[in-house]
C-alpha cells in the first residue's frame, strides 16, 4: 500500500505547483478538486484492509465536503463577484514555482530531526502535508484577489488535513467531523463575505481594503 | 446539566433567527444570558458534579473561571443591547467619520449570533479535549464575523475580512498544532487532557515543542498576540460597541484558555519552562508593542484595542511566569474583563452623544454627560492599574510574583511599559472628559437625547461596582480558587 500512498502525497505536491503557476481562478478551484481526491484516497491507503466502516465513511465525507461542495461555493462566488483571474499578484507565477520548490525541500529537511513516531511508512506523507500547508499560506500573502485568498485558506486546511490523516486510524471520529463542519462554514461566511465586498467596492482586491491603519 | 449552558443558547439563538416578533426576539436574548448566569453560578456552587475525569466537557477550575467571566460579561452586553437595537436598529445612521448613510444588518441576525457566540465560548471553556476546543474556537469565529459588519458600510466588511482570514490561518495553525500533539503522543494518545497529563512523561518531547509553538502561534493569533495582532485592533474600532466589549473581554479570554491548555501539557511533561519562557517573551513584545501604537493614538476605540493587546500581554506574562504571578494573571483576567467591557460601553455611548470616534471631537464629557464622564475616568484609572481599582490588585500581584522569582529585568520592563501606557491614555482621557471644547466647532444638536439611558448606565454602573469591590477586598476562597486555576494541573 504504501506505493499507492506514496502516489497520491505526490499527486498533492504536484497540484500544490500547480496552484502556485496559475493565475485562473477557475483553474485553481479545479485543483482544489484534485486535491480533495488525492487526500480522500490516501486517508485510505494508510489503513490496513479491510478498511474500518467509519474510516470509509470519513473519506466519503471529506470527498463530499472539499471535492464537491466547497468547490461549487467557490465557483458561484467567482461568478457572482465577476472575476475571472488574478490580475496582478504581489509575487509572480514563476517566482511563486521557484519559492515552492525550495518551501518543498525545507518541509524535508525540517522532518529529519521530527523522526515520525506515528506508524507511518510513507517518507513522503509529513513533508508534503507541510509543503501544502506552506503552499496554502503563500497563496494567502502572495495573492491579492480575495477569492484565491479563500482557495489559499482551503488547501493550507488541506494540509493540516493531510496530517491529521495519518492519525485518522486513532483519531476520535467527532473530531473530525467538527474540523470538517468547521472548515465548510469557514468558507461559507468568507464566500458572503466576498460577495458584500463585491457588491460595495466593486472589486475584490484585498490590497485596495487598506482604510483601516494607524 | 453542564451541557445545557452550551444547548440553550443554541437553540434560543436558532430560534432568534426565525422569530418574527422583535420584542419576542429581544426576550430571547434576555433569556439565554439570563439563563447562562444562573446555571454558571449554579456550577460554580456545585462543580464536582460536572467534573468526570477522562470525559469530554467538564468544568475544571480554569474553565470555570473564563466561563464565569464570559457570563457576566454577556448579560451586561444583553441588556445593553436590548436598549441599543430599540434605538438603532431600524433607523438609517450616519457614519461617523465619512457622514454617509448606512442601515444595519437585520436584527434577528444579529442577535441569533450573538447567542451562537455564546454557545461557542462557552464551549470553549468546557472543553477537556484539545479537538473539541478548536471546533469551538473556530467556531467562535465564524458567527462573531456577522457581528462586526452589524453596521453595514464598507470599513466594516475591511475589518471583518482581515479578522475571518488571519483568525481562520491562525486557527488552521493551532489545529496542525493538536496533530502535533498527536504525534507527541505516538498517535495513540486521544487528546484529552486528562490522558495528555497523566501520560505525559511518555510523549515525544521534539513534537511536543514543536505542538506547543503551533498552538501559542495559533492560539495566540485569535488572542491577539504581537506580532499576530493586526486583525485586531481594526475589528474592535469597526464593530458595535457592545461587541466590542465581547471581543475584547472574552473572546481573546478564550483563545488565551487554548494556550493554558498546551502549557499545562508542556508542563506535566517536564518542559513548563520552554512553554513558560515563550509565554514571557511573547507577552512582554506585546504589551510593548501595545504601548507604542497607544501613544499619540487619535481614535479612542484603537486606544481600547490596543489596551486589550497589552492586557492580554500581560496575561501570558503572568502565566509564564508561573507561581504566585500565576495567580495574578488569574485575577488580571477577570478584572480586563469587565473593566474593558465597561469603557467599550461607555466608549459606545460618547460615539454615540459626539458622533465621532476621534480623541480630539469629544470635549468636556464631565459636563455634556456627567455619568458617562465619571465612568470613562473611572475605567481610565482602573485599567491603567490606578488604585482602588481592581487591576491595580493584580497587576502588583504579578510583580510580586515577579520579584518572588528574581525576574529583576522582567520587573524593570513591566512597570516601564505600565507607566508609558498610563501616560498615553491620561495624555488622550482627561483632554477628552475635561477639556474645554474649541469655540469655533459648535457641538450639532442631535435630535435624540443625549441622557444616559438607564439600558447603558445600569450595566455599566453595576460594572463600575464590581471593579471597585474587586480592588477593595478578595476572600481567601476566591485567592485558593485562583491559585488553583494558575496551578496548571489540568484537573479539577
Amino acid at each position: 500500500m504504501i506505493v499507492w500512498t506514496d502516489i497520491f502525497i505526490l499527486m498533492l505536491v504536484l497540484a500544490d505547483f500547480r496552484l502556485l503557476a496559475t493565475s485562473r481562478l477557475a483553474a485553481v478551484i479545479q485543483t482544489t478538486v484534485l486535491q480533495a481526491i488525492a487526500l480522500s484516497a490516501f486517508m485510505l491507503t494508510i489503513a490496513d484492509r479491510p478498511w474500518p466502516l467509519l474510516l470509509i465513511f470519513l473519506s466519503l465525507v471529506t470527498l463530499t465536503v472539499k471535492g464537491v461542495i466547497l468547490p461549487w461555493l467557490l465557483n458561484r462566488a467567482m461568478r457572482e463577484a465577476g472575476v475571472q483571474r488574478e490580475i496582478e499578484p504581489i509575487v509572480g507565477y514563476s517566482a511563486s514555482v521557484l519559492i515552492g520548490m525550495i518551501l518543498l525541500g525545507l518541509s524535508f529537511l525540517i522532518f529529519i530531526p521530527l523522526k515520525s513516531s506515528v506508524s507511518v511508512e510513507s517518507s513522503f506523507l509529513l513533508p508534503g502535508a507541510l509543503f501544502t500547508t506552506l503552499t496554502g499560506l503563500l497563496m494567502i500573502v502572495s495573492r491579492k484577489n480575495a477569492l484565491t485568498q479563500v482557495a489559499g485558506y482551503l488547501v493550507m486546511e488541506n494540509g493540516v488535513y493531510a496530517f491529521g490523516a495519518a492519525l485518522a486510524v486513532e483519531e476520535p471520529l467527532l473530531v473530525e467531523m467538527g474540523v470538517l463542519l468547521d472548515v465548510f462554514v469557514a468558507v461559507f461566511v468568507m464566500g458572503i463575505t466576498v460577495y458584500q465586498i463585491s457588491r460595495e467596492f466593486d472589486h475584490i482586491d484585498t490590497d485596495r481594503l487598506s482604510e483601516l491603519k494607524d | 446539566m453542564l451541557v445545557s449552558i452550551v444547548l440553550i443558547p443554541l437553540m434560543l439563538g436558532l430560534l432568534a433567527l426565525v422569530m418574527p416578533w422583535k420584542g419576542a426576539r429581544r426576550a430571547l436574548l434576555i433569556a439565554g444570558a439570563a439563563y447562562h448566569s444562573a446555571m454558571t453560578v449554579f456550577l460554580g456552587l456545585f462543580r464536582k458534579d460536572a467534573y468526570t475525569s477522562g470525559a469530554w466537557i467538564g468544568l475544571d477550575s480554569q474553565g470555570l473561571l473564563f466561563l464565569a467571566i464570559t457570563s457576566a460579561l454577556f448579560l451586561a452586553v444583553a441588556i445593553y443591547t436590548t436598549g441599543y437595537l430599540g434605538r438603532d436598529s431600524e433607523r438609517k445612521v450616519r457614519d461617523s467619520v465619512e457622514g454617509f448613510l448606512f442601515s444595519n444588518e437585520p436584527e434577528a441576525i444579529f442577535i441569533a449570533c450573538l447567542l451562537l457566540f455564546l454557545t461557542s465560548m462557552s464551549m470553549v471553556c468546557i472543553s477537556r479535549d484539545m479537538g473539541l476546543l478548536w471546533v469551538a474556537v473556530e467556531a467562535t469565529t465564524l458567527v462573531s464575523a456577522p457581528l462586526i459588519t452589524f453596521h453595514r458600510h464598507h470599513r466594516s466588511l475591511e475589518a471583518t475580512w482581515k479578522y475571518l482570514l488571519i483568525c481562520s490561518v491562525g486557527i488552521a495553525i493551532a489545529l496542525l498544532g493538536n496533530y502535533f500533539l498527536a504525534f507527541a503522543g505516538h498517535g495513540k494518545t486521544h487528546l484529552n487532557l486528562d490522558n495528555l497529563v497523566a501520560g505525559a512523561g511518555l510523549l515525544d518531547q521534539t513534537w511536543l515543542k514543536a505542538a506547543f509553538l503551533m498552538l501559542l502561534v495559533g492560539y495566540g493569533t485569535k488572542m491577539g498576540m504581537v506580532p499576530m495582532h493586526t486583525w485586531l485592533p481594526d475589528a474592535h474600532s469597526e464593530a458595535p460597541s457592545m461587541v466590542s466589549a465581547l471581543l475584547s473581554g472574552a473572546l481573546l479570554n478564550c483563545a488565551f484558555l487554548g494556550i493554558l491548555r498546551g502549557h499545562t501539557v508542556l508542563a506535566a511533561a517536564g518542559l513548563g519552562e520552554f512553554s513558560g519562557e515563550l509565554l514571557v517573551f511573547f507577552g512582554m513584545l506585546s504589551m510593548a508593542v501595545a504601548a507604542a501604537f497607544m501613544i499619540r493614538q487619535n481614535d479612542y476605540k484603537r486606544m481600547l484595542a490596543y489596551s486589550s493587546i497589552e492586557h492580554m500581554g500581560i496575561l501570558a506574562l503572568g502565566v509564564g511566569l508561573g507561581g504566585l504571578a500565576g495567580t495574578g494573571a488569574m485575577l488580571h483576567a477577570v478584572n480586563h474583563s469587565i473593566t474593558k467591557g465597561l469603557l467599550f460601553l461607555v466608549s459606545g455611548h460618547l460615539l454615540f452623544t459626539y458622533g465621532s470616534k476621534k480623541t480630539y471631537d469629544v470635549r468636556h464629557v464631565i459636563r455634556t454627560a456627567p455619568l458617562t464622564g465619571i465612568l470613562w475616568v473611572a475605567g481610565f484609572l482602573a485599567i491603567t492599574g490606578a488604585p482602588p481599582f481592581g487591576a491595580f490588585l493584580s497587576e502588583v500581584t504579578i510583580l510580586k510574583g515577579m520579584l518572588e522569582a528574581d525576574r529583576w529585568g522582567i520587573a524593570i520592563g513591566y512597570l516601564a511599559v505600565l507607566a508609558v501606557i498610563f501616560i498615553a491614555m491620561a495624555r488622550i482621557v482627561i483632554p477628552m472628559a475635561f477639556g474645554l471644547p474649541q469655540q469655533d466647532q459648535p457641538v450639532e444638536e442631535s435630535p435624540l437625547s443625549k441622557k444616559e439611558p438607564l439600558w447603558f448606565a445600569g450595566p455599566a454602573m453595576v460594572m463600575a461596582f464590581i471593579i471597585l469591590a474587586l480592588g477593595l477586598y478578595i476572600p481567601g476562597s476566591v485567592w485558593n480558587f485562583l491559585g488553583q486555576a494558575a496551578a496548571m494541573k489540568g484537573g479539577f
